[in-house]
This record gives structure tokens, C-alpha cells and sequence, in this order.
């Protein structure tokens, strides 16, 4: 069995108790975009086990540069470097993976039409990002800590600091959105959407903590957020044909 | 004690919220000079063989009104039902990519795939799906990505064979997975979240 072929079983069942349910009425948007009827449940298929593949033919030098890749003049606001690896749930990095970020400049107003906010836009900061996983799984971005933000839920909600990730796995069934939190904000805990978690580990896995080793000494700090997609077992005792 | 069990947690999902359109359309959002072009614009190139379709459709809540910021992937196999990534049966169609990217119209909420009908893939126990188009969707308010399929209301006797259709137990939400044919290679497909007509969701 070589490593290709191990990539290709069939994927882990989703633990749909560790991830939000479609309905938490406290984050008012997904009361009327919830599905009411149960999920029909499927082992994987060929559909979920294959998915799109990334070169970097496709990803341009300065794409990971958040501070640089607006205007090429550099943005307003504290310098951070965000890494970590992506892996499986086996604890594997998975290699050559799109990665892509996106959030709001150090203000907290997004460069989005919708965004009436009155903090104001930055100039040279765009506001997204994108990259490829090395071999092992790492992947790296330099961009300025986002800032906190009001939005209409309840009279006072307001988002905690936050970077919104999109990450492909090697199977179109790992698709995964998920939004990264920063240690020791007092904001966490208050927020109508961390908290339609039902678990604290669950909240727990999304607060990147400080990095001082990554830090750079006079230039920037460092946030490390490892992001786990659903693992995929071995094929030795699949029931599935040799060569299908 | 027993041993511990060494898996990691898959990381939790978290909606991808009013702007995703920043991070993964920039382009279409109106954010010009980060990105040469957005990812996902087309599932196929010039030169790919198979009938050409084009569906349309929208994405309605559970009240009847059309979302304007739903984002959708769709993952399909060529016309010989073969994928174009790992597949271990074999090479698929050259110029088919698979992969697309859709956001919705930010005015009317309609979305649109051109694309080439896909062919029939097996199932683990070797039986034949249907044809179908994979679809991965996300919005504000939406906190897990949903899956769902595209199927044909033209292909009947693929879709009364179909082990995956014949998973859902009431019958009458079958049909909402099949997109309707509403012109030669032309079909439309409505995703509806919540409430009587509910599109059937997968966990696979």
C-alpha cells in the first residue's frame, strides 16, 4: 500500500455533537436557515472521498501577505503572523491543501458593500488571503489583528476578534468554515455565535494562543491555529472491489 | 484504564457569515487586485466531452425569501463518471476541472452552473448512482456547511437505482433533489433550508 492509495478510504463520521446543531436561536440568523428534518445519514462514496486538487501555479507570491497584498503599501495595525499546520484526525499533516482567510482590518470594518460600520476602511488593506499546505501539513500568513465589531443579533452583540478560515481537505467531504478567536479575549464567551457550541472543548479548539516563538523580535507577534479535518481510514477492509 | 484512543477533533465549524465573499470572491465582490481571478469560475475548460447543462436555481429560508449572500461548491465526475482527482479507477476527461464556485446574484439571489452532465459513479458496493452534482453550501446563519445533491428528473430509471436516493425513507423528499428540465440541457434546481418542500441534507 503506498501513500497515495491511504489517502483515498472513506471518511470518518462527522461527531455532529462536537460541531454547532443548525438551529441556536441565541444567533438569530440560523432560526429561519435551519434545516428542521433530520440529515440523511450515508457512509462516504467516491463523491466524498475524491475533491478538487490546488497547484501553486494558482497562488501568487503575496498572497499569504495581508499586510502587503492590497495596495503594496503596508496596512494599519498590530503585526501578526498566523500559522499552524493543517491536519487529520489521525494527526497527519495534510500537504498541498488550499488554505484561505479572510477578516475585517484592524477597526473591525470589513470591505464588503454590506458593512455600514462607521470604523473606517484602510486604505491598503484588502482583507483576504490565501495559501498551499507544505508537506507537512504548515502553512503561514502575516496580516493585522482584526478588530472586534458590532453586529445586529441582540441591542449590544459584538463579535470578538476574528479570522474567518476556509480550508480543503483531500475529499470533497472534508470541506471545512470555521473562524479562529484570539487568546484572552473577553469577548469569547459573550458571543452569540462562539456559543452556538454546545461544548467548551469545542470553543476551545478555535482560541489560537500567543506564539512568542514565532514572534519576530522589532517587526511582529505570532498566533498559532492548527485547523484538524475529518480523518479517513485505511482501505485494508473495505468491502469495495480491488482496483473500484 | 484502558489505552487512550489518539484521534484528534475534527476543529468545530463556525458560519462563514455575511462577507465570505471577501475571501473566496473577491473578484465578483468588487474587490479588484488581490487575487488575478477568483477560484472555481468554471467545473470544465474548452473541449470537454459530454452533454452541456446549465442549471439555475435559488436558496430560500425557511420564511420564503431567497438568499442574496448563500455561497455553493459543487464536485462532480466527468461524462464517463469518472472524478478528476484521485479517482483509482482511472484518468478522467482532461478538461474537466469538476470543482466550481458559485455566489449567488447579490441583487436577485439566482445562482447558475454551466457545466457538462456528469456520468454514472459506483457506490462502495460497486452498485451505480445516479448522475449527480455534490453540493456544499454556506451562508451567514448557516453554522455546519450543507450537503446536498443535484440530481435529474430526466435520468428516472438511474434514479429508482440509485443506492443513495433509495437511503431516504420518505419518498416524496426525493424529488426534492432532482432538478428540473425546463429546456433542452437546461434545468432549474431551488434549495429550500427549512419548512414543508425541505431539501433533503446528507451527513456522509
Amino acid at each position: 500500500m503506498n501513500a497515495k492509495t491511504d489517502h483515498l478510504g472513506p471518511l470518518f463520521p462527522r461527531d455532529c455533537d462536537w460541531h454547532p446543531a443548525a438551529y441556536t436561536p441565541g444567533y438569530k440568523t440560523s432560526m429561519t436557515r435551519a434545516p428542521q428534518r433530520p440529515l440523511v445519514s450515508l457512509g462516504s462514496t467516491l463523491s466524498e472521498e475524491t475533491g478538487p486538487a490546488f497547484g501553486p501555479s494558482m497562488i501568487g507570491t503575496m498572497d499569504n501577505n495581508l499586510v502587503l497584498n492590497f495596495t503594496g503599501q503596508p496596512a494599519i495595525g498590530e503585526r501578526i503572523i498566523m500559522h499552524g499546520r493543517v491536519l487529520d484526525e489521525n494527526g497527519r499533516g495534510v500537504p498541498n491543501v488550499l488554505v484561505e482567510m479572510w477578516q475585517a482590518n484592524a477597526g473591525g470594518r470589513y470591505r464588503h458593500k454590506k458593512d455600514g460600520y462607521l470604523a473606517p476602511l484602510d486604505p491598503n488593506f484588502g482583507g483576504c488571503g490565501r495559501t498551499l499546505t507544505a508537506q507537512d501539513g504548515s502553512y503561514e500568513f502575516l496580516t493585522i489583528r482584526p478588530g472586534a465589531y458590532p453586529w445586529p443579533n441582540h441591542v449590544n452583540s459584538w463579535r470578538p476578534m476574528h479570522i474567518h478560515w476556509s480550508v480543503f481537505g483531500s475529499g470533497f467531504g472534508q470541506r471545512l468554515i470555521t473562524q479562529n478567536y484570539f487568546e484572552g479575549d473577553p469577548l469569547i464567551p459573550l458571543c452569540p455565535i462562539v456559543n452556538t457550541i454546545g461544548q467548551q472543548a469545542a470553543i476551545d479548539v478555535l482560541v489560537a494562543p500567543l506564539d512568542m516563538n514565532r514572534a519576530m523580535p522589532m517587526n511582529c507577534l505570532a498566533y498559532k491555529f492548527d485547523i484538524v479535518l475529518r480523518g479517513r481510514r485505511q482501505s485494508f477492509f473495505e468491502n469495495r472491489k480491488e482496483g473500484l | 484504564m484502558v489505552q487512550r484512543l489518539e484521534y484528534l477533533k475534527e476543529t468545530t465549524s463556525q458560519t462563514a457569515g455575511p462577507y465570505v465573499h471577501i475571501g473566496l470572491t473577491p473578484n465578483r465582490l468588487g474587490i479588484p487586485g488581490i487575487y488575478p481571478v477568483d477560484l472555481g469560475l468554471s467545473p470544465i475548460s474548452d473541449g470537454a466531452m459530454g452533454e452541456r447543462i446549465t442549471i439555475t436555481g435559488r436558496v430560500i429560508d425557511g420564511q420564503g425569501m431567497i438568499l442574496r449572500d448563500a455561497l455553493m461548491e459543487t464536485w462532480q465526475a466527468d461524462a464517463a463518471g469518472l472524478y478528476p482527482v484521485n479517482d483509482p479507477r482511472g484518468a478522467a476527461d482532461p478538461h474537466v476541472i469538476g470543482w466550481a464556485r458559485i455566489a449567488a446574484d447579490f441583487d436577485s439571489g439566482i445562482w447558475r452552473l454551466d457545466t457538462i452532465k456528469p456520468g454514472r459513479v459506483p457506490a462502495p458496493d460497486g452498485r451505480l448512482m445516479a448522475p449527480h452534482i455534490s453540493v456544499w453550501l454556506v451562508a451567514r446563519g448557516v453554522n455546519l456547511g450543507l450537503q446536498t445533491r443535484i440530481y435529474f428528473d430526466d435520468e428516472e430509471a438511474a434514479n429508482a437505482a440509485c443506492p443513495v436516493l433509495g437511503r431516504i425513507e420518505m419518498r416524496d423528499r426525493v424529488a426534492t433533489l432532482l432538478a428540473k428540465r425546463t429546456a433542452p440541457g437546461a434545468y432549474s434546481f431551488d434549495i429550500r433550508l427549512q419548512g414543508p418542500d425541505e431539501t433533503v441534507f446528507f451527513d456522509v
